[in-house]
């Protein structure tokens, strides 16, 4: 056990690519967690996708020993936090496990959108913030400039923020020194019941499941019976560690320690996160309040494009599921693309992730269908029903009104790209809450309807703003929207996998921007087709797409019929990865290429 | 050898696997070659046609091909031996046909008349494009002057003689077409063949297109181009029978008849394929492809079957349907039913054939079958440019 006064926890919170991993990984080298053998860039991102796209996805923890300028040794719980506001709530439950944060901020880019959102998290935890100017290697660095900007954007007090460069470890020792003489220690009761905090849970093919714990009271010891408070469920632990970043098995962890535990826990939905752990028989009296359960916000179908592989997907995303319980799937049937699966995500990115991993871990090949939000349907009938697939949207006529949910957003964009921006989130249906300045840069918060920026918003503002403008969100409540369903029909019949929720006034352009697409997706068929964009009985766009001509083989090799076999082969099993519309054949190309958001 | 009233008929292929020069949109199975031991090939070929004569039994040969590659550099000698082994081994019908595939190179054209004597008596010529820049750029080792001289020589030796044509060519316009086909049909006789070029895997034109170097006309000008010909040729008298073959009435190739018709043929020589039925089976044959293992095979061995499979009647149905379909007169119902087994509405599927009436891409009537009528499934005019689309519904289960 750890004296309290010797500890401290913390978490390294910044806005996408400011360095915290990379600030980590100085942090380890330098305390010796690592040999410079055993150490590679970000070493904390350790999921294929989040080493190719550079990004951290999960948080990580790990336990250093420093020894600091007062000749004490200390040991350090850093906890690595994702930027992305998809995953925000893994920052939260990160803050909610230490006392204190390094706010690393970019000293060439400046405050960005989820520097704020992370701050004020961390604020409202009641944390001490360390602000860290990271990347005064470089050319472009303003680190004086950013202080300023962090106290007059953020009002905090950055006059002891410390300079650092992650890439060339300048300033780390000052940093680790400062953290320590800063952050307080954490406090707790060592002879008190066992109370500790479920911080985060995943499958690991040795070990099986992981509990990554942060004690509050008492000690957690190997062998002993623990009790999660609110699942009610018990079990004796096999195992208690900590990661060094390696995982170092140890007797027992007390208050104001993390570490993990095994204890033969066969899924990670077993787990809550947020959980209260006790010992069995001794329990603590006062649990903790819990988290609120992650929510998705966004949803779509995910379909095998091959029927055949349905069971493959299922399988796949159950072992997805393993290591994110916030991805949730349900089956689902759709008349254009059969059995696949109505699924929910945190974010655009997270759903893109899902999607990623799908086809190069399990190496499926899947279609997806347009993203949508949850509508609140509110009938006639006075009841209230919630909607995020438009193939389940009922006959209009029974529908008294329906809602929509908004986002409050923060947008940090250079003023030479206000305008543009400014132009964008009209388009989108917002609503300007408020505009000022941070040096050069708008800080803009608008409220806007979420099914506007799963759209395309985006890539539209990353586009218009040449990747200059960064975004972050939060929930707003619902709102009442005039808001219709999209049908999109070839040869007359509807095809429920391009069905959208969209606002009545965006309807006709949408419908318009589907048809043309299709039109040259589809291959012509034996005959002509007619694409319509309807909205009920209506019909508010059209294109056709004339018949096939000509596909007929040319020449006769002889009495070579074999070859004309093999010809004839390929093309049922090309009709294999088609869907049958009506008559019309439609290759699943198609609706991937239909279903690209964002490019109309 | 006895003539049987019962006896069957037989068509024979001959494949002479080599040419001067590779063509650059060819994927025949054709090499080019320095100096051919033609003994050596003809004792070769002679070992295959007695094989084939042990499996077929007796059989009344109702034409032959000798196809290639290139078989007018073949010598007339050797043309004349393997004609003479045919006859020791088979039946000749009165009316045999004999076909020769050429090449209009002067050389080639100075031995048709040796040809002829041989026993040739209908010749078909590899003419492909009537002016010189695009022969040229076809890769062609003729040129018009020669084409013209050779298609004169043809009619003159040979009592039936037709020639191939390629068109939708690189650049081609509808015009260019119009013109070409008109002026092909004032040197025509009885019967000529317009392939659409097709670009095939492993040619030098396949490197072209996919890099786009080459550009073909899109789908509806070789529609377009389609459409003309079957007019043009209607309006002259030399419609089509086939998909790319046109002859006036009784001129048709009775060789490639046999094909489409699915017909008995045996093949002899590197990768020609056979369709043979014996004791109630059909089955498939096909020789080994490369020449030097072909002739190393058939020499030590009497034959070079690489594969020889027994079909099943389903296999049957769908070549017979896949071949016949072809045809402007489609597919004699009567003649599937005795040739497979079973009727061919087992074979098809109905909700797509049906759906194909409606379209009015395909249809089953009456016609003229010789001199009586006869009932038949056939693609219509409007139909048959669509055949591999036609086929891959009707036939898909
Ligand atoms: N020049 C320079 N580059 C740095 C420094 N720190 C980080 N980087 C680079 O900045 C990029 C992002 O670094 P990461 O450490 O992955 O950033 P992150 O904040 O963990 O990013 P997310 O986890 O995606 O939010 C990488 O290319 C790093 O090499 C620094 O001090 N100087
Ligand atoms: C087996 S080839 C050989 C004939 C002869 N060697 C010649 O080239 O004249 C028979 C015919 O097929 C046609 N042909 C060959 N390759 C073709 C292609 N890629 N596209 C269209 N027609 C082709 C030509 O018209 C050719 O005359
Ligand atoms: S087109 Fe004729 S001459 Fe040219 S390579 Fe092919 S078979 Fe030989
Ligand atoms: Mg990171």
């Amino acid at each position: 056990m750890t004296e309290l006064s010797k500890i401290r926890n913390f978490s390294i919170i910044a806005h996408i690519d400011h360095g915290k991993s990379t600030l980590a990984d100085r942090m380890i080298q330098h305390c010796e967690g690592l040999t410079d053998r055993e150490m590679k860039n970000q070493v904390l991102d350790s999921m294929d996708i989040e080493r190719e796209r550079g990004i951290t996805i999960k948080a990580q923890t790990v336990r250093l020993k420093y020894t600091a300028k007062d000749g004490e040794t200390y040991i350090l719980n850093l906890m690595d936090t994702p930027g992305h506001v998809d995953f925000a709530y893994e920052v939260s439950r990160c803050l909610y496990a230490c006392e204190g944060s390094l706010l690393v901020v970019d000293s060439s880019q400046g405050v960005e959108a989820q520097t704020l959102a992370n701050v004020y998290l961390a604020i409202e935890n009641n944390h001490e913030i360390v602000p860290v100017l990271n990347k005064i290697d470089l050319p472009a660095a303003e680190p004086e400039q950013i202080r300023a900007q962090i106290e007059d954007v953020i009002g905090i007090d950055a006059s002891g923020a410390i300079k650092v460069s992650a890439k060339t470890g300048e300033g780390i020792d000052e940093l680790l020194n400062s953290l320590v003489e800063i952050l307080p220690p954490p406090k707790g009761d060592p002879d008190a019941p066992l109370k500790a905090l479920l911080v985060d849970s995943w499958y690991d093919t040795y070990l099986g499941v992981m509990v990554l714990i942060r004690v509050l009271d008492g000690t957690v010891k190997k062998g002993m019976k623990i009790k999660m408070m609110a699942a009610g469920t018990t079990h004796l632990l096999d195992r208690v560690g900590v990661f060094t970043p390696k995982e170092i098995l140890v007797d027992e962890l007390g208050p104001g320690e993390i570490g993990f535990f095994t204890a033969s826990i066969k899924e990670v939905s077993q787990t809550n996160v947020g959980d209260t752990i006790t010992e069995f028989k001794n329990e603590t009296a006062r649990p903790l309040p819990g988290f609120k359960p992650v929510q998705s916000v966004v949803f779509c179908g995910l379909f095998p494009a091959d029927a055949a592989d349905f069971e493959n997907l299922r399988d796949s995303m159950h072992k997805l599921k393993l290591n994110d319980a916030s991805f949730t799937f349900e089956t689902e049937t759709s008349t254009a693309l059969g059995y696949g699966f109505r699924c929910g995500f945190l974010g655009m990115l997270h759903l893109e992730i899902i999607q990623e991993r799908l086809t190069r871990e399990f190496d499926l090949d899947i279609i997806s269908t347009s993203p949508s939000v949850i509508y609140k349907l509110h009938l006639n009938k006075g009841e209230v029903k919630k909607l995020h697939n438009p193939a389940d949207m009922p006959d209009p006529t029974l529908i008294s009104h329906i809602e929509e949910p908004w986002i409050l957003a923060t947008i940090l964009v250079p003023d030479e790209h206000l305008g543009s921006v400014l132009k964008l989130c009209e388009e989108k249906r917002g609503e300007q809450v408020e505009l000022t300045y941070a040096g050069t840069r708008a800080m803009l918060i608008y409220k806007l309807p979420l099914n506007e920026v799963v759209y395309d918003f985006y890539d539209k503002l990353k586009s218009i703003s040449r990747g200059y403008a960064s975004f972050d969100y939060q929930m707003d409540g619902y709102r009442e929207g005039d808001l219709v369903k999209l049908s999109i029909m070839v040869n007359s019949e509807p095809v429920d996998a391009l069905a959208m929720m969209v606002h009545r006034a965006q309807a006709e352009f949408r419908g318009r921007a589907l048809c043309d697409r299709l039109k040259d997706l589809i291959p012509r068929q034996l005959f002509k087709i007619p694409i319509q964009a309807a909205i009920g009985g209506k019909i508010i766009a059209r294109e056709t797409i004339s018949a096939m001509r000509k596909d007929v083989t040319a020449k006769c090799y002889g009495g070579d019929i074999s070859r004309k076999r093999k010809l004839l082969d390929k093309q049922k099993k090309g009709k294999k990865k088609m869907r049958l519309y009506g008559n019309v054949e439609i290759p699943h190309s198609a609706f991937i290429a239909a279903l690209k958001m964002g490019d109309d | 050898m006895s003539k049987n009233i019962t006896m069957g008929d037989l068509a024979i292929y001959i494949h002479w696997p080599f040419c001067l020069s590779k063509c650059p949109y060819c994927d025949f199975n054709s090499h080019v070659r320095g100096v051919i031991d033609e003994d050596i090939w003809a004792d070769g070929l002679m070992k295959e046609l007695d094989h084939y004569r042990k499996l077929s039994g007796p059989r009344n040969i109702s034409s032959i091909f000798f196809g290639g590659g290139t078989p007018s550099l073949m010598s007339a000698g050797l043309v004349e031996k393997l004609l003479n082994r045919i006859a020791q081994n088979w039946a000749m019908a009165p009316d045999v046909e004999i076909t020769l595939e050429a090449n209009p190179t002067s050389t080639e054209a100075g031995k048709f008349r040796d040809f002829s004597a041989a026993g040739i008596n209908r010749l078909s010529l590899g003419i492909q494009a009537l002016n010189d820049a695009d022969l040229k750029a076809l890769g062609r080792e003729h040129n018009m002057k020669e084409a013209r001289e050779a298609i004169d020589l043809s009619q003159k030796y040979f009592k039936r003689s037709s020639f191939d044509l390629i068109y939708a060519r690189m650049g081609q316009s509808l015009g260019d077409w119009e013109k070409e086909l008109t002026e092909a049909l004032t040197m025509a006789v009885g019967h000529l063949s317009l392939y659409q070029l097709t670009i095939e895997r492993g040619t030098a034109f396949h490197t072209a297109h996919s890099k786009g170097r080459l550009i073909l006309p899109g789908e509806d000008l070789s529609a377009d181009m389609y459409d003309l010909t079957q007019a043009i040729c209607d309006a002259h008298g030399l419609p089509s029978y086939e998909v790319s073959n046109h002859a006036r009435k009784g001129e048709e190739s009775r060789h490639n008849l046999a094909y489409w018709h699915y017909a008995d043929y045996i093949g002899i020589g590197p990768g020609a394929h056979g369709r043979l039925e014996t004791d109630g089976e059909i089955y498939s044959f096909c020789q080994d492809r490369s020449p030097e293992k072909w002739l190393a095979n058939a020499v030590a061995q009497g034959h070079a079957t690489a594969q020889k499979d027994c079909l099943t009647v389903q296999m049957r149905a769908e070549e017979m349907i896949m071949m016949g379909l072809r045809l402007s007169d489609g597919i004699d119902l009567k003649s599937f039913e005795k040739r497979i087994g079973q009727k061919i509405d087992k074979f098809i599927n109905q909700t797509y054939l049906q759906h194909l009436f409606e379209l009015g891409y395909m249809e089953k009537g009456v016609y003229q079958q010789g001199n009586q009528p006869g009932h038949h499934l056939r693609a219509t005019k409007q139909g048959r440019p669509l055949l591999n689309s036609l086929l891959a519904q009707i036939l898909a289960h």
